[in-house]
């Protein structure tokens, strides 16, 4: 019989994935059965923690907004129009709805029947696929919106079908009661070995302490260790049933911005705990493991292994960034690795010397690999600093260590990570110093800082002592504090560099692009967006005596609770770094570059709303600047 | 099937289409169930012209359900060609088609007690009275809306007669299978919706309203 209405609607849903990987009959199966809703606006379509329809939705026409409600605040989370689909995975999972979804304007939704939609996910393994993948990037918090590449399903392994497997839970808790002190709780973890202990009343856990906690509230002597567990103790618990996913305890842990979450019998805070499951649980079920690729980089004999690691790494970047793991967590991992790496081809370089080093030394890595930020293979950027040794034997030594260095950036070079053009490294004589050359010549940089004095400065003083003696380096922090306290209006040098990157976003709220050159057109999200907000914390963590941390979200989050009056603004700025080193990791993998020059056309309209949202807090933090340093005087 | 015409008695599928209209509706838009239809048919006389397909769908608590829908299509000894241009439906065409009897039948059966909607309804539920009448049967007992008038009354305009098209312009409904009896049918029941909104738009709508007749502050 012909069905004129079904042929129609399956000739607007061929066009949008999944729909588009199906076979005709499959689709015309969903079309016929397909339910049209309209919508007036602000009418809901499902709230919050209700139940899962039958149906999941296509917008048809109009928008649909997601809402999250936290804290009697509703924050739109996303906009669906025309093609976009929403509503498919408490279906599936058999889980409630995360989010409210409503009209913005009247609309028109296709229901579609997730009973059909199960028939067609057997046969067909192309949208089983899409599935998976959009359930493990479909994680929404305020700032980490969606993002379209969801759709992306042909890069998806098979690894990733973890994401909707029941996720492994650690069984028999470890509990105490609420009657218990800090002391005693402590003492349980300690010979225990855990890192959380719950708290039970009834059987049914009424809250939980970890590691964090005993760090931040009883090390910190805020609270008295003899004082009961539910002093500090974090309550309510997050609580879910048996059947938790990985997926679904990944989206738990970054919504509730927790690290553990309880198992009980029956989901709900008021039954028996049966289990707890940690973000390390967690972790430990992908199987691109971070650990085993680490423990194989320690056994490496020679740097080919290296290379080969170095490779295996980007797939395990691409698949944390597809799973949207926290970047603060992936970019912890990578630099773990690549200090690994620098190591290994440090040792084997001393290995190929005729001797040992003469004196101590430290192996710096600067810039980003320096804030533990260098996601995507970059330059380069690399210093060594070495024991002071008395005149006569200063030559020798330093060309023992000029030789190592190039031995050492050669072997990098080879696994991967390209020569600095600017030569920023320390197989060149500039950058092969011995302590107190260092010294003078921060010294220098700070005492007259010219603009490339300061520009330089921006690169070392963002180093990390990635190989040899740390004490070393330690001297050399010290020196350098003590030269800015002397001289302190090199902060206010150092504040009109940092203001001196392009803004992005010019008086119409457009983006603003490069003119002309090679990437005429292109966003420039390095020098418009992140530079900004590295060059921001560096400067006030200095100007706070804070030494001890480069990488920028924990600057941010350390200025943070230094200056509690701003503390929201810099963890505004910590959110926007986070989304726009995950947005330039992505775009680095996608096009295989840098990530640095963004092609706005190819942006979905959330993937530029998301953008412009990180945009608030950089102007935010550069009025601040501007203010605090009296830059406008200066400039 | 040729019996009923002897027999005084009516047919099973009439008793039972009676006996629905014992049943009390619901007085409220959410619950009502309406059928929006239209018919293509060889012209616009409606004691000489023939009905040639008939496409309805469902409207339940603001939702079309698609599986609920009605499409057929009627073999016709009388046919002019000059509608053929209209609906491109041909004399032996590829569609399967059945008599009129049986598609009276089915659709009889489809829109049971239920509210029929169509755009200039009075001429398609003539259409179908007459198709009745040859088959011995009295007229449709269903309460109808046409959303040509519904349309008039939002607007508060008076002698225009607004066709199909010029209505989707203005809501902004892809003209998609126009002229087939079930793509019409569809995009009525989009007007339907779109005229509904508007109104709540501007004032609480009834659904008493709905059918208020010759007060002028109703809508029809």
């Amino acid at each position: 019989m012909k069905n004129t209405i079904a042929e129609r609607i399956l000739d607007f849903l061929k066009d949008f994935p999944p729909f588009d990987v199906l076979e005709k009959e499959q689709l015309f199966k969903i079309a016929e059965n397909v339910k049209v809703i309209h919508l007036e606006k602000d009418n809901f379509i499902f709230k919050q923690n209700e139940k899962p329809h039958l149906n999941f939705y296509v917008v048809k026409e109009g928008a649909i907004g997601l809402y999250r409600t936290m804290d009697n605040d509703q924050i739109l989370v996303d906009i669906c129009d025309e093609g976009d689909l929403f509503g498919l995975r408490p279906l599936i999972q058999n889980d409630q709805y995360l989010m409210s979804a409503k009209a913005n304007e009247e609309s028109l939704l296709y229901a579609i029947s997730v009973e059909i939609l199960k028939e067609i996910i057997k046969t067909n393994d192309k949208i089983n696929k899409f599935l998976i993948a959009s359930f493990a990037t479909n994680i929404k918090t305020p700032y980490a919106n969606k993002d379209r590449q969801l759709f992306d399903y042909e890069e998806i392994s098979d690894s990733n079908l973890s994401d909707i497997q029941t996720a492994d839970y650690s069984k028999n808790p470890i509990t105490c009661t609420k009657n218990t002190s800090i002391k005693e709780a402590a003492q349980i973890m300690s010979t225990k070995r855990v890192g959380s202990i719950l708290i039970v009343e009834n059987k049914n856990p009424i809250g939980i302490i970890t590691d964090k906690d005993l760090r931040l509230k009883i090390a910190t002597g805020l609270i008295s260790i003899e004082a009961k567990v539910t002093e500090i103790m974090s309550s309510p618990v997050i609580t879910f049933p048996i059947n938790i996913t990985t997926a679904e305890a990944q989206i738990a842990m970054l919504k509730h911005k927790v690290t553990h979450l309880c198992i009980t019998k029956n989901g709900t805070p008021n039954s028996k705990l049966i289990g707890v499951l940690s973000e390390h649980d967690i972790v430990v079920l992908h199987g691109n493991n971070p650990s085993v690729l680490v423990k194989e980089l320690k056994r490496s004999k020679n740097i080919n292994t290296l290379k080969y690691i170095r490779n295996k790494t980007s797939n395990l970047l691409k698949s944390y960034i597809e799973q949207h793991i926290p970047i603060t967590f992936i970019s912890k991992i990578i630099s773990e690795i690549n200090d690994v790496i620098t190591s290994k081809a440090i040792e084997f370089s001393i290995e190929e010397m005729k001797s040992e080093p003469p004196v101590k030394f430290s192996w710096l890595a600067l810039g980003s690999q320096g804030r533990k930020e260098q996601l995507l293979i970059t330059d380069q950027d690399n210093a060594i600093v070495f024991e002071d040794v008395p005149e006569e034997n200063y030559k020798t030594t330093k060309d023992y260590f000029i030789k190592l260095a190039k031995k050492i950036t050669e072997k990098l070079n080879f696994v991967g990570y390209e020569y600095c053009p600017a030569e920023m490294m320390a197989s060149n004589p500039k950058w092969c110093l011995s302590l107190n050359e260092w010294k003078n010549q921060f010294n220098t940089w700070i005492t007259k800082p010219t603009e490339d004095a300061v520009m330089l400065c921006t690169i070392f003083f963002d180093y990390s002592v990635i190989y040899g003696d740390k004490n070393l380096v330690h001297k050399m922090s010290e020196s350098i504090f003590k030269s800015i306290e002397s001289y302190e209006i090199f902060l206010n040098f150092l504040g009109r560099n940092a203001l001196r990157n392009p803004p992005p976003l010019g008086f119409f709220r457009q983006f603003l692009v490069e003119n002309n050159g090679e990437h005429k057109d292109q966003f420039d999200i390095k020098s418009r967006a992140l530079m900004p907000l590295v060059d921001a914390a560096r400067l006030i963590a200095l100007s706070h005596n804070l030494k001890d941390n480069n990488n920028t979200i924990t600057r941010f989050e350390e200025i943070a609770n230094a200056e509690p009056q701003n503390k929201d603004l810099y963890l505004n700025c910590a959110d926007s770094f986070k989304i726009l080193l995950h947005f330039r990791t992505k775009q680095g993998i996608e096009n295989n570059s840098s990530g640095r020059y963004v092609n706005l056309n190819k942006l979905s309209k959330s993937e530029k709303l998301k953008l412009k949202g990180c945009f608030k807090p950089i102007k935010d933090i550069q009025d601040l600047l501007n203010i605090r340093y009296n830059l406008a005087q200066m400039m | 099937m040729i019996s009923w015409f002897s027999h005084k008695k009516h047919p099973d599928f009439w008793k039972q289409y009676l006996k629905k209209f014992k049943k009390k509706l619901p007085k409220k838009i959410e619950t009502t169930k309406f059928v929006v239809f239209d018919t293509e048919t060889t012209g616009l006389d409606i004691s000489k012209d023939r009905i040639l397909s008939i496409g309805a769908v469902t409207v339940l608590n603001n939702t079309i359900d698609i599986a609920e829908s009605f499409e057929i299509y009627v073999n016709q000894e009388e046919f002019t060609s000059k509608s053929v241009e209209i609906h491109g439906i041909l004399k032996e065409g590829n569609l399967q088609k059945i008599t009129e009897a049986e598609a009276i039948e089915k659709f009889i059966h489809f829109i049971g007690n239920s509210v029929l909607i169509a755009h200039h309804a009075a001429f398609d539920v003539e259409i179908i009275n007459a198709a009745l009448k040859r088959l011995n049967l009295p007229k449709l007992k269903n309460k109808y809306l046409d959303t040509g008038i519904l349309y008039k009354k939002l607007e508060g305009k008076k002698d225009n007669h607004f066709n199909l098209d010029v209505l989707c312009n203005e809501f902004n409904i892809p003209k998609h299978d126009r002229h087939t009896a079930a793509g019409d049918a569809f995009i009525t029941a989009q007007l339907f919706f779109k005229i509904i909104a508007k109104l709540k738009t501007e004032r609480t709508v009834y659904y008493s309203d709905l059918f208020r007749v010759s007060d002028k502050k109703g809508l029809i």
